[in-house]
């Protein structure tokens, strides 16, 4: 905390007190995101939005990124916390990189230390305000975890952050099945986007899908979903309860 | 290697450019009881000679498990060889914990080396006085590394360190090249083979020999005495004769198999008794 104190010359002085500053609330935000394995690999959809509170502000976020060879970050909540993972990481895997050896971090490795990171931040009560999806594929073996602001880590075939966790995962659980299609797989996130962008007021019409296989990782060009608005409830959504908006 | 004025600091050039104290740790680890590392595509095997202070002691453990896919045998300062066992430990558990995922041997052995070559540039410290034979698997299958006093690491197919280890070499030269494709169970009979060099005439027993393995799909572990001694029968023959190599036509190798296993299961005091038997 500082205190700013007028003196006779209209200086202001600092005085920062000894307690160090800690991460009390989130300014810029993402929202969800979601991913899910299928043949090949990972899948991973985001929209490029960045909130301050509640206006849209930023529309050009890119919440996805590729770590190492074999994995792809995508992060929801804090946006300069996210910037600061990915320097982390950018670390972690040039140090692994400058080894040489043969050895690489694969993606359980790159979860496992994000898991260490956000748990020790927790206990010292200063968190990187993030939930995270970490996908890859390593030696053919797909991998998906989540790690969340307070240090809660699993993994499973289809996760999704914030919003998603109640918009897009009953979905999942309906309609996603192992060893699906990229096509497949692709019309499945655009399901759980489309809903997260009627119902989610800090989504924004303009997503990237990412998608990472043995091969590597690739991220799309950003596109919008069509959305249709002239459902019989929206046209007077207030028609069953007088007064409400 | 004779005493000279260039020899009392580890950290004092000879004119021709040597560190006689790096030489001498290096010497230490020629006193010690052998030990004996030989790996396949997915196996590695370490095998050391049990060495007792005296008959009444027990022997010294020089070969220790330092993961579940890492091993190591050290052969010199034993003292110095647990420390750093301890240390290599650590550092797997460690990786263990914030990756979840075993720590490559590769870098394992560059951490032990940058360790020792620290002790060769301080005045204050000392070389460590122990070799360490370091067996291990990583994402490229499984590895032999000799760590030296120096802060060299080499890695090997197979490597024998010690007292006598020369003649462990000597028959491990004439090996290593069919090791790479070899079984699980050839790769441990080559090592008791191995240590059977090294004892130069003293009848091998499994009380004599401590013999470990890991592996692609096996976590590090010893092989009971019983496991051992049908190895040794397999090839070893009633001590007044010959050692073959290992050809004994069944009826031999069966009666020579009790007469080392008695003795074996006896004192086992290492004395050279006469078999009883009589062929």
């Amino acid at each position: 905390m500082t205190f700013t104190i007028p003196i006779d010359n209209g200086d202001a002085v600092k005085i920062a007190e000894a307690e160090s500053q800690r991460t009390l609330y989130p300014y810029v935000t993402g929202t969800s995101i979601v991913a899910i394995k299928y043949k090949d690999g990972v899948l991973m959809a985001s929209d490029m939005g960045g909130s301050y509170g509640s206006t849209l502000r930023y529309k050009n976020i890119e919440r996805m990124q590729a770590i190492g060879k074999h994995s792809l970050l995508g992060a929801s909540g804090e946006i300069s916390d996210f910037q600061e993972i990915l320097r982390y990481l950018d670390e972690l895997t040039l140090n692994d990189n400058m080894w040489d050896d043969g050895n690489s971090l694969g993606p359980k490795e790159i979860h496992n230390y994000l898991t260490r990171v956000m748990y020790n931040r927790r206990n010292k009560f200063n968190p990187l305000w993030n939930t995270l999806v970490l996908g890859g594929v390593k030696n053919g073996k797909s991998y998906l975890g989540m790690v969340s602001m307070i240090g809660v880590s699993f993994e499973d075939d289809h996760v999704a952050t914030g919003f998603g966790n109640h918009l897009a995962r009953p979905i999942l659980r309906d309609e996603w099945h192992a060893d699906m299609s990229f096509e497949d797989g692709v019309k499945l996130l655009e399901k759980c986007m489309r809903v997260l962008l009627y119902r989610d007021r800090s989504a924004i019409n303009k997503l990237q899908i990412a998608k990472i296989t043995e091969e590597g990782v690739t991220v799309s060009q950003p596109y919008s979903l069509k959305t249709f608005w002239e459902f019989s409830s929206f046209h007077n959504p207030t028609a069953g309860a007088e007064g409400s908006w | 290697m004779f005493r000279n004025q260039y020899d009392t600091d580890v950290t004092t050039w000879s004119p021709t450019g040597r560190l006689f104290q790096v030489e001498y740790a290096m010497e230490a680890v020629k006193q010690g009881s052998a030990a004996i590392g030989l790996r396949s595509r997915s196996h590695v095997v370490l095998a050391c000679v049990n060495k007792a202070q005296s008959e009444l002691s027990s022997h010294q453990r020089k070969i220790f498990k330092v993961d579940d896919h890492i091993g190591v045998a050290i052969a010199g300062l034993t003292a110095d060889g647990r420390v750093l066992s301890r240390y290599m430990r650590s550092e797997s558990i460690n990786h263990s914990f914030t990756y979840e995922s075993p720590l490559p041997v590769g870098r394992l052995v560059v951490h032990l080396a940058d360790k020792a070559q620290v002790c060769t540039q301080r005045s204050w410290k000392r070389p460590y006085g122990v070799g360490l034979l370091v067996g291990g698997l990583d994402e490229s299958g499984a590895h032999l590394y000799y760590n030296c006093p120096s802060g060299n690491y080499f890695e090997y197919q197979a490597f024998a360190i010690g007292s006598r280890s020369q003649a462990a070499k000597t028959y491990l030269e004439r090996r290593f090249e069919s090791f790479g494709d070899s079984s699980r169970e050839d790769l441990i009979k080559d090592a008791i083979l191995a240590v059977r060099e090294t004892l130069q005439g003293e009848t091998l027993k499994s009380s004599l020999c401590t013999v470990s393995i890991l592996g692609v799909d096996e976590p590090f572990h010893f092989l009971d005495q019983e496991a051992i001694q049908k190895v040794i029968d397999t090839f070893e023959k009633v001590p007044e004769e010959d050692e073959g190599e290992g050809e004994a036509d069944e009826g031999e190798a069966e009666a020579a198999a009790a007469a080392p296993a008695e003795q074996g299961g006896g004192a086992g005091a290492g004395d050279q008794d006469v078999a009883p038997m009589e062929m």
